[in-house]
């Protein structure tokens, strides 16, 4: 009889915050398989209560330092909707084109120093930088120019300022936003390389039954707008998310994870599952040139979301190119105002590691009594122990050090961000 | 040729998004990386140099028991040890629990709090170990951070700047929107660093960079806010968030709180 085998990965690197990986083998059989979140807890929906309304996304923005903004969209649409505010049309755009130089930063980031090493066998975007230069400082320009729009409308690139309950403090002034406009240019035409350069890589033959859980709209590609949508034909509300959505407790794991209701089952959030349920509604560059990649979507290989944030790069730089060399620049309607007033209200948006729930009550005192919060890597976190159950099984062959970091490699699909650890738990493993 | 001074960045309770400043600096990345032997930086490399460093920056606050030993094992692999951002420096904005039970904290947001391992305060990094230098800001400045690590490598001190925002605020010719728009702002005794950004946007200075190290008078100022007509409990939320537990920040804001309640 063998003995139990184990990989194990102390502290996961390249990914944002602090995790764990331990998979215990019997033979060839996986027995157990964690992915130990061991990040403190930071109590956010605790000490929200008694705040200011106007500071609430000041405060959640400092959940992520890599994606601030989407804590302050969903927080914002969510106390917008419990005070019972009318946004304009010009908040909602300048908000995407918010939403679109965090998406960029994000994916920009992850593809280029934090994912693509794994294809190309490095230890990291610096190392890979002695040989494909090119490549990490296209990266780098394509990241910089994805802050430089969140600066340029948030004041700056993380924990942004100018975001408020209402729309903005202070409306961009045109020349600000055309002043984007060639870097946007150039940036869509390098994102394009980078599309292309990553669908060449060599994926791991690793197709899974996924339930892709995203925002849909009919008539825009999922930021801060939409119904709650997934594969299997779910459209809701976000009013009723947590009817279909619950965070629990599992026995093999202590970390919270959340499932779909009824059956009960792990899903997927992220690039991946916006474009298997929104590829209608990338621009057009993005859906030519997917179609040149002649990669098939729907896809069930989450290995390849590092094409699915290619692609939502390119969506970004478009749609930022055209927002900017639209914008007219109306100062006096960049906010709406309201009375603090009791309300609850709910919201989800699409973090660029996807779906973002927020929910309020607010007291007849006009300070917040109760929120709730819940991270897309909480709810991907289920499905990556999914994954690694049932991926093991192809690299058990290898010795333990490239086992342990092609596993790796598997969990950096997610791009993982553990630092919204809102309310992820403490877990203890007995070796 | 000398070896390149290695660097460590380590993380505790926090958001990443100090660490991150160091891969926000697009143009200078690269060229860090030729002068400096990144050693230990998990967010962004695999690759792990032993101790010790010549350089240790440290992000996020203690709030674990496990926390406070690993940050006494990581002073003593540090030649320089620097804290990053508000959470190292003053706790961050977790150290609200610091006002509260952590126990009701843990059972409102856990079904099973018995699995909790969490410490009943966020503290910084310098009240566990000697800290040589400490770095501003919520999150902090990249040109500071690129100023911090070049003086470092040729041995001289950070020079950054130890007066308030108002002085940035001048200097970029904004319009006091205390003065003009009766705007409670913590700008006079808030240190500057972030380039007096939200005056610019119209809006107060809500204290990211913490109480400045120039001397400052908050009772004089939140006396002048109060009698301007600045709510009382608006004036505790604004001295007590990201670097509320600061000792100047938090004298203030439990001042003004026993004021509410007298």
């Amino acid at each position: 009889m063998t003995s139990p085998r184990t990989f194990q990965v102390q502290a996961l690197s390249r990914v944002e915050g602090e995790g764990a990986l331990y998979v215990k083998l019997e033979g060839d059989r996986v027995q157990h398989v964690e992915l130990n979140i061991y990040e403190p807890p930071r109590f956010f929906e605790s000490f929200l209560r008694g705040r200011e309304i106007h500071e609430v996304p000041d405060i959640t923005a400092r959940i992520c330092g890599i994606c601030p903004v989407a804590y302050q969209m969903s927080a914002c649409h969510a106390l917008e909707k419990a005070l019972g505010i009318q946004l304009t049309p010009e908040i909602h755009t300048l908000r995407r084109l918010l939403y679109c130089g965090e998406w960029i930063e994000s994916h920009t980031l992850h593809m280029h120093l934090l994912h693509a090493p794994d294809f190309l066998g490095y230890e990291s975007g610096i190392s890979m930088a002695a040989d494909h230069k090119e490549v990490v400082q296209r990266g780098l320009r394509l990241k910089k120019i994805g802050n430089r729009v969140v600066e340029t409308l948030g004041g700056r690139a993380i924990h942004p300022i100018n975001v408020t309950v209402g729309g903005f403090y202070r409306a961009p002034r045109r020349r600000e936003l055309q002043a984007l406009a060639a870097d946007l240019d150039w940036g869509l035409q390098a994102a394009i390389q980078t599309l292309h350069l990553v669908a060449s890589f060599d994926f791991p033959d690793f197709e899974q039954d996924y339930q892709s859980v995203s925002l849909h709209h009919p008539d825009q590609y999922p930021m801060n707008q939409g119904q709650v949508v997934s594969s299997s034909g779910l459209a809701i509300p976000a009013e009723e998310y947590e009817q279909h959505f619950q965070e629990r407790q599992v026995k093999h794991s202590t970390a919270l994870h959340s499932v779909l209701l009824p059956e009960e089952i792990n899903y997927l959030v992220g690039p991946l599952a916006r474009i298997n349920n929104c590829f209608d509604q990338l621009s057009p560059t993005a859906k030519r040139e997917a179609e040149r990649c002649k990669i098939e979507w729907p896809l069930r290989n989450n290995f390849k979301s590092i094409v699915a944030r290619a692609l939502e790069v390119i969506h970004a730089y478009e749609e930022a190119v055209q927002i900017v060399k639209t914008y007219h620049g109306q100062p006096s309607a960049c906010r709406v105002p309201f009375q603090p007033r009791e309300g609850s209200g709910c919201h989800a948006t699409e973090a660029p590691r996807g779906l973002l729930y927020h929910r309020y009550r607010i007291g007849d005192d006009g300070l917040i009594q109760e929120a709730k919060i819940v991270p897309p890597t909480s709810q991907n976190q289920g499905q990556i122990e999914e994954d690694l159950r049932n991926f093991v099984p192809q690299v058990t062959q290898l010795d333990d050090d490239q086992a342990t970091r092609k596993c790796e490699h598997m969990i950096r699909n997610y791009d993982p961000c553990i630092s919204c650890s809102t309310h992820f738990l403490e877990l203890t493993i007995e070796r | 040729m000398a070896p390149k001074p290695k660097l460590a960045v380590f993380k505790f309770a926090s958001c990443d998004g100090c660490q991150l400043a160091l891969l926000d600096c697009e143009d200078e990345l690269l060229a860090i990386a030729e002068v400096v032997e990144i050693a230990y930086f998990l967010e962004a490399r695999t690759q792990v140099l032993e101790g010790p460093y010549d350089v240790g920056l440290v992000e996020g606050s203690i709030t674990t028991p496990h926390d406070a030993e690993r940050i006494r094992a990581i002073r003593d692999q540090c030649k320089f040890l620097v804290t990053i951002g508000a959470c190292a420096t003053a706790g961050g904005i977790q150290a609200l629990r610091n006002w509260a039970d952590v126990g009701d904290f843990v059972s409102q947001v856990y079904a099973h709090p018995d699995y909790i391992s969490t410490l009943a305060t966020s503290t910084s990094i310098a009240e566990h170990v000697a800290v040589d230098f400490e770095l501003r800001g919520c999150p902090i400045n990249k040109a500071q951070l690129v100023e911090l690590v070049s003086s470092l490598v040729r041995g001289r001190r950070p020079k950054v700047p130890t007066y308030s925002v108002c002085v940035e605020c001048k200097r970029r010719l904004t319009v006091c929107v205390a003065v003009a728009r009766g705007i409670a702002c913590l700008g006079p005794v808030t240190q500057a660093g972030c380039g007096a950004l939200c005056p610019a946007y119209h809006r107060e200075c809500f204290g990211c960079y913490g109480p400045k190290e120039q001397p400052l008078n908050l009772v004089s100022l939140t006396t002048h806010l109060s009698r301007q007509g600045a709510d009382g409990r608006h004036l505790v939320n604004l001295t007590r968030n990201f670097n509320g537990y600061a000792p100047q920040f938090r004298a203030a804001s439990d001042r003004l709180e026993e004021d509410l309640s007298s």
